[in-house]
């Protein structure tokens, strides 16, 4: 554990002294681009100014500015009685000097991180949504991971580098604009292929500075996950309360992508962002479904085991914990799951459920908007989106093949009506027929193609 | 030539024994502070004795024998010295506070009272904490443990007196002896 914290703090160091480089570079171009070839300094002690400042903002108060910005309130023990015990129980589990302040979001996404300066300064943030739908020992591996960032001294590091991230997009993102608008005011220095040059020059500058910023930083935080995953299992000795979380989480990431929140995406446990998948090593979370086979295949709660696991599933060469931490000690036994019920929200979606199933048999199709609100589109709906009638967002409503249902007899095609309600179907043609509750006709003529379809039943 | 050679072996075999040294106390230190995080909850659950005690006499009037028990086992627990009879007396409140807790599914109107429900609840949280602190404790004690027998930090910890720690273990009787079933 105290060889994680060394290494955490020295890799820390590194990363803000890379940082700081990073934004000098994008800072000297813009200064040579707005003030002429003696401007590059300027741009180097401006950029420098800034980051030195940025620093110590982030230093003396960096969780409030990270805390604010994603809107979250402090909660007390009567708000949330459940999540404030495991927050407690974990600090303690931990060995932590003193109870992290809780935070509450209120968003329907699922999502939890934490952030600080050190365990003192330390804050816990959970999403309405997440604490809705967890069952005790799931709330319990999602706390325990976050306590596990707090202890390794993750958080420091991580809203160190969000602030720092932050700037030096923001700063490439100048220097971009200036380079496509601004360009008129160059100096007059040299010929104009010299001006070329340094324009591709500045432009691949302005691109790749961010680009490396953003890999430096997702390199280091997909190791953070794995052992604050390992610490999560250890303090909570019950490996599947946090696979099981990471699941629930992963389940409506895509569905819940917040585009302002893209700087804060390597904090959360989860990444928010619906890319997160993608390239290897853009990610900032490793494969959730990578972590919850680790997490399964534990056969212990310590160290040991999850670097055991890790093997099993990364292979036989790869390395996760230091060795000196595995070394420490031995195998811990699990313990067996907590025998709370599942939560409210648990029973609320299983009757979801089972009204879907009613609602698929009345001829309608569900569509669970992200506002939580169940639409209930006709099976045969002559569009194909529908917006939420709640708060607006557009749904793509799946259409089935033209010509399904349809059946061609011996003097044309046949529709076999398939309820006494409303019904509908799609012809070969693509338009879609609707058919109302009390047509009695045998047959009826398309409104697209004009063909005549005989009417069955 | 060899009393600069000797001069420099004794340097590092200094600079090592400090590291160790150094090592050791912070471990000896997780240890302490897991006991003192023990400490805190079980005074905890000390307090909550009493009120609970208090709470229950006034519906379960039958009962006396029961919460003599409870209370007596909790003056035992608040007076226990050392790790090892803490456990003990320890093990002693949580069996009586089990009995009575079975006692009083009997007693309804006990069961929908408010202020009973709040202490029974603060209860099961603070049994929760004392588990974890337990669990955290013990680990720090192993760490420790190991490294004061292993070489060669063993040597530096007999020099300097690092003994080794004890584990907090609550023996709970009932959880060992077979459960009484009667039809």
């Amino acid at each position: 554990m105290w060889q994680a914290i060394r290494d955490n703090s020295r890799r820390s160091r590194w990363v803000i002294l890379l940082m700081g480089l990073l934004l000098l570079i994008p800072g000297a171009l813009l200064g040579r681009v707005l003030f002429g070839p003696g401007g590059g300094a300027w741009g180097v002690v401006g950029a420098g100014a800034i980051w030195a400042a940025l620093l110590t903002i982030t230093l003396r108060g960096g969780e409030q500015l990270v805390l604010s910005t994603v809107g979250a309130r402090e909660i007390r023990k009567e708000d949330a009685p459940r999540l404030w015990n495991v927050v407690e129980e974990m600090t303690i589990a931990a060995g932590l000097p003193k109870v992290p302040r809780v935070y509450l979001i209120d968003s329907y996404m699922q999502n939890a991180f934490a952030t600080g300066r050190s365990p003192e300064t330390a804050a816990i943030v959970v999403t309405d949504g997440l604490l809705r739908r967890m069952t005790r020992d799931e709330l319990q591996g999602v706390v325990a991971h976050e306590i596990g960032h707090v202890r390794n001294y993750d958080i420091r590091f991580m809203t160190v580098a969000v602030v720092m991230l932050g700037s030096v997009t923001l700063l490439a993102d100048t220097c971009r604009r200036v380079l496509w608008f601004g360009g008129g005011r160059r100096s007059r220095a040299g010929g104009p292929q010299a001006q070329a040059a340094l324009m591709v020059l500045l432009f691949l500058a302005a691109v790749l500075a961010p680009l490396f910023a953003q890999l430096l930083y997702l390199a280091c935080s997909r190791q953070r996950e794995f052992l604050a995953d390992a610490s999560a299992a250890r303090f909570t000795r019950y490996p599947e309360g946090l696979a099981s979380a990471l699941e629930k989480i992963a389940e409506r990431v895509g569905v819940t992508q917040e585009d302002s929140q893209r700087a804060l995406a390597p904090m959360y446990i989860v990444s928010p962002l619906a890319g997160a998948s993608g390239l290897g090593l853009f990610r900032t979370h490793p494969r959730t479904e990578e972590r919850v086979r680790i997490l399964r295949s534990m056969a212990g709660a310590g160290w040991v085991d999850y670097e055991r696991a890790f093997r099993q599933v990364q292979g036989a060469a790869s390395r996760c914990l230091d060795a000196g931490l595995v070394g420490s000690e031995g195998t811990v036994a699990l313990r067996p799951p907590s025998a709370e019920a599942g939560t409210r929200e648990d029973a609320l979606e299983r009757g979801r459920e089972a009204v879907g199933v009613f609602e698929r048999d009345l001829g309608f199709l569900p569509i669970l908007c992200e506002c939580g609100l169940r639409v209930r589109v006709p099976e045969r709906f002559p569009r194909d989106a529908i917006h939420c009638p709640r708060c607006g967002r557009a749904h793509r409503v799946p259409q089935p093949e033209p010509g399904a249902g349809v059946t061609s007899g011996s003097d044309g095609p046949v529709y076999r009506r398939r309820s006494e309600g409303w019904d509908g179907f799609r012809c070969s043609c693509g338009r879609v027929n609707q058919l109302s509750p009390g047509l009695r006709v045998p047959s009826i003529r398309c409104k697209g193609c004009g063909k005549q379809i005989r009417i069955e039943g | 030539m060899l009393s600069l050679i000797l001069i420099l072996a004794l340097v590092v075999l200094v600079v090592l024994a400090i590291n160790v040294y150094n090592s050791l106390v912070r471990l000896r230190n997780e240890v302490r502070n897991g006991w003192s995080q023990i400490d805190v909850q079980l005074k905890r659950r000390h307090d909550l004795v009493p009120n609970l005690v208090e709470t229950v006499k006034g519906y379960a009037t039958h009962e006396r024998q029961t919460l003599e028990n409870v209370t007596k086992a909790r003056n035992q627990a608040v007076g226990a010295q050392g790790v090892e009879a803490q456990g003990l007396a320890e093990a002693g409140l949580s069996a009586a506070l089990g009995r009575l807790m079975v006692v009083v599914e009997q007693y309804p109107e006990l069961r929908a009272n408010q202020n009973f429900l709040n202490l029974q609840e603060e209860l099961t949280a603070t049994e929760n904490r004392i588990g974890f602190a337990r669990q955290f404790y013990n680990d720090s004690v192993m760490q420790y443990n190991t490294r004061t027998q292993s070489f060669p930090a063993n040597v530096v910890a007999g020099m300097f007196n690092f003994v080794q720690e004890r584990f907090f273990e609550i023996e709970e009787p009932a959880a060992r002896e077979a459960p009484e079933v009667r039809f």
